[in-house]
């Protein structure tokens, strides 16, 4: 019996270890925020969704694309602006207007012109740039991720955004700095090329993006003070909900699943207890 | 199936349908008075618990087909509407992607329990390779299925496994257009994948009823591997094992539920969730991990040949292993020699999927670094894989066929009901005749 454990035991470490062992990066170990979302019963909290969702809007947006959300998305069951009383997202007046704000390409159906119009919440988020080569252009060769799925797309999740967006130290005394690239502690690269400086290079590595978010870029609607920090927690916040917008429902309904299975499976244990007692085996 | 029938219709419909189409009388014998040996252990559970994975598989399989888009521009984008847009795709989703790797899981149990009680042996040998050819459909169906997502690993995991065909000769650069269709891994390839990720799960089902078939002629081993003497070794199947086995498949949903609902992306890597880009390589290319000890094969060998040579040796070694194990007896209870020979082969193939998840330059321990021997780094996963790897070929290929001739067992009992009374019954014998109309 114990031997069985201990193989059973063995079998699940090499299922966990083996994908999670995968990763190899150099960096410093992420920042971990105590973030509401994780656990099995964590939610998003509506109003670090808005403010999140304002950092996206104010500065991320400029250069980042979230191609897979829709302004409704906003409205939605455990979303940043669900209203209970406007089950279909569409009709939330707040997601309408926050649609509106922003102006969407069209084509006019009466000439066929190439437009500009005010967006509505059945509209997708717009792209900062026509394709991929006009971003690259505007952003010294490298192309801004698309941040629709990006907190799913990293190791480290959004405690690996969360640390990036707070980890723009100063360049370490001794490392060669290029113009278009910045240093940043949690980014994965090797600096040894680039460091005249004494004994190992420093862990991090080079990002082309600069150091987005600065003290007071963002002003709150609540009234939070407008860190850096504080805007990083939020904007994670809002792509953690952006990648798995139904993470609540699911957590929710695997509840009420896994109660219900717990349940089955001690009736079936008894019953099977009582359909073998009298047999010997 | 086997022996005769002891179905009697009881109304006028059965009578009817029964001589014309005996199908109730089969489901009678197959699945509720099929007699099983009593002294199954819950090893014996995962034979049910996989033939449910494959029907949620195809279940799930379905519908996650009327919404997803086969077509490198919209594959990705098409999951994640499944997942944000389709009512409970979120679940239908990662119902199927972790079922994946639950029903790998399932049979690996499976066939570690066969190795260790022997079931392969005669006469279920062709019950065995039935087996393996469903492990083979299972990996291919895997495999062509994570590429559907279209996202990095997907993309430049199918570049890999599709380019070592390329390796075997004359027949190898065809059988990589034919997988591509075209010159490169695009398009044409994400159809065919899909379209043959569509069929092969109804030939898995196809190979399952053989595998049933093949199961009920000479019927079930049991952890003595004594075979089964007379009908006091056996309880009928239904309800004794419906009701075990459904226990054992309520324990092991739990576990599916907790990866499905808290943890649905553990199994899988983050780069799958960046879409394909062929310009851009991921920094370490791994496949799911069930087949990770494959991959630490693979990589085992300098040379690319070699390396899929063996890869696929490790799989062809499963078909004739019945002929391998010169052993008489099944059950490794009475094999005290071999018994420790199977751990540390279990031990070898855990390593391997270790390994697999590794870069082959690691150390396996931090220090000392660079510990050469003739030239080589010994500390490095490659090694380990290569020793790891040796052992699992030498387990097959020596150690069972010599084993069997030079070991000395423990006494085997007469019968299966000799050593089973581990679990007296609580009325006296006789008593039992059906305790299931007892209440």
């Amino acid at each position: 019996m114990l031997r069985k454990a201990i193989a059973l035991a063995a079998l699940g470490i090499a299922l966990v270890a083996g994908p999670a062992a995968a990763n190899t990066g150099e960096g410093y170990e992420l920042r971990h925020p105590k973030w509401t979302f994780t656990g099995p019963f964590g939610k998003f909290d509506p109003a670090q969704l808005q403010r999140g969702y304002k950092v996206y809007r104010e500065v991320c947006a400029a250069c980042h694309a979230m191609d897979l959300m829709y302004f409704r998305n906003l409205g939605q069951s455990s979303g940043p602006f669900y209203d209970a009383e406007y089950k279909n997202p569409n009709d939330n007046p707040y997601v309408k207007s926050l649609a509106k704000d922003i102006q969407v390409p069209d084509i006019d159906s009466e000439t066929g012109d190439v437009i500009q119009r005010p967006a509505t919440p059945a509209d997708r988020f717009p792209k900062p740039f026509p394709n991929e080569a006009a971003a690259r252009a505007s952003n010294g060769g490298a192309a801004p991720p698309d941040l629709s799925v990006i907190a799913k797309a990293r190791e480290g999740g959004p405690d690996y955004i969360y640390s990036i967006l707070t980890g723009y130290l100063a360049p370490p005394a001794g490392l060669t700095m290029t113009p278009t690239q910045h240093y940043n502690a949690y980014m994965a690269g090797d600096l040894a090329p680039y460091w005249k400086g004494q004994g190992h290079a420093p862990k991090g590595g080079f990002i082309a993006m600069p150091a987005p978010l600065a003290d007071g870029k963002v002003t709150f609607d609540d009234g939070k003070p407008s860190t850096v920090a504080q805007q990083a927690e939020d904007v994670t916040a809002f792509l953690a909900w952006a990648a798995e917008p139904k993470q609540t429902e699911r957590k929710q309904f695997g509840l009420g699943a896994m109660i219900y299975l717990l349940i089955f499976t001690v009736i079936l244990y008894f019953s099977y207890r009582r359909v073998w007692r009298n047999v010997a085996h | 199936m086997s022996g005769p029938s002891t179905y009697e219709p009881k109304t006028g419909i059965e009578r009817w349908l029964d001589t014309r189409l005996p199908i109730v009388r089969f489901m009678y014998d197959t699945a509720l008075d099929f007699p099983t040996p009593k002294n199954l252990n819950y090893w014996w559970t995962f034979g049910g618990i996989l033939a449910l994975m494959l029907g949620l598989q195809i279940a799930t399989g379905v519908v996650l087909a009327m919404h997803y888009v086969p077509h490198v521009d919209y594959a990705f984008a098409s999951v994640e509407r499944i997942m944000r847009d389709v009512n409970y795709g979120w679940l239908i989703r990662y119902m199927h992607a972790n079922g994946a790797s639950m029903f790998f899981l399932a049979v690996y149990l499976h066939m570690i329990r066969n190795l260790y009680y022997g079931s392969y042996k005669a006469p279920r040998e062709v019950l065995w390779i039935l087996g393996c050819l469903i492990y083979l459909a299972m990996m291919a169906t895997g495999f062509i299925g994570y590429v559907l997502p279209w996202g990095q690993m997907s993309f430049h995991g199918a570049v890999v496994i599709t380019n070592l065909f390329g390796a075997l000769p004359i027949i190898g650069p065809p059988i990589t257009t034919w997988l591509w269709g075209g010159f490169a891994v695009d398009n044409a390839t994400l159809n065919r994948f899909f379209s043959l990720h569509y069929l092969l799960p109804f030939v898995i089902a196809g190979l399952v009823i053989l595998h049933i078939w093949a199961l009920h002629v000479p019927g079930n081993n049991n952890p003595t591997g004594v075979n089964v003497k007379s009908k006091a070794d056996t309880v009928p199947f239904h309800p004794y094992y419906t009701v075990k086995d459904g226990f054992a498949i309520g324990v092991f949903l739990l576990l599916f539920g907790a990866f499905v609902f808290y943890n649905p992306n553990v199994l899988g890597h983050a780069d799958n969730y960046i879409p394909a880009n062929p310009l851009v390589t991921p920094a370490h290319i791994v496949p799911e991990w069930y087949f990770l000890p494959f991959y630490a094969i693979l990589r085992a060998v300098p040379d690319k040949l070699g390396g899929v040579l063996l890869m696929f040796g490790a799989i062809a070694t499963l078909f004739v292993l019945p002929w391998l194990d010169t052993s008489k007896v099944r059950s490794m209870r009475y094999r005290p020699t071999a018994k420790w020979y199977f751990w540390i082969f279990v031990l070898a193939a855990l390593v391997l999927g270790y390994c697999g998840g590794q870069l082959p330059d690691n150390p396996v321990i931090g220090a000392p670094t660079g510990l050469m021997l003739l030239d080589a780094d010994v500390n490095s996963m490659v090694w380990l894989s290569r020793v790891a790897t040796l052992y699992f070929f030498a387990y097959f290929w020596i150690i069972l066929p010599v084993l069997g001739l030079t070991e000395t067992p423990l006494p085997v009992p007469e019968g299966i009901s000799e050593p089973v009374l581990s679990h007296p019954a609580t009325t006296p014998t006789g008593a039992a005749a059906s305790p299931e109309k007892r209440g």
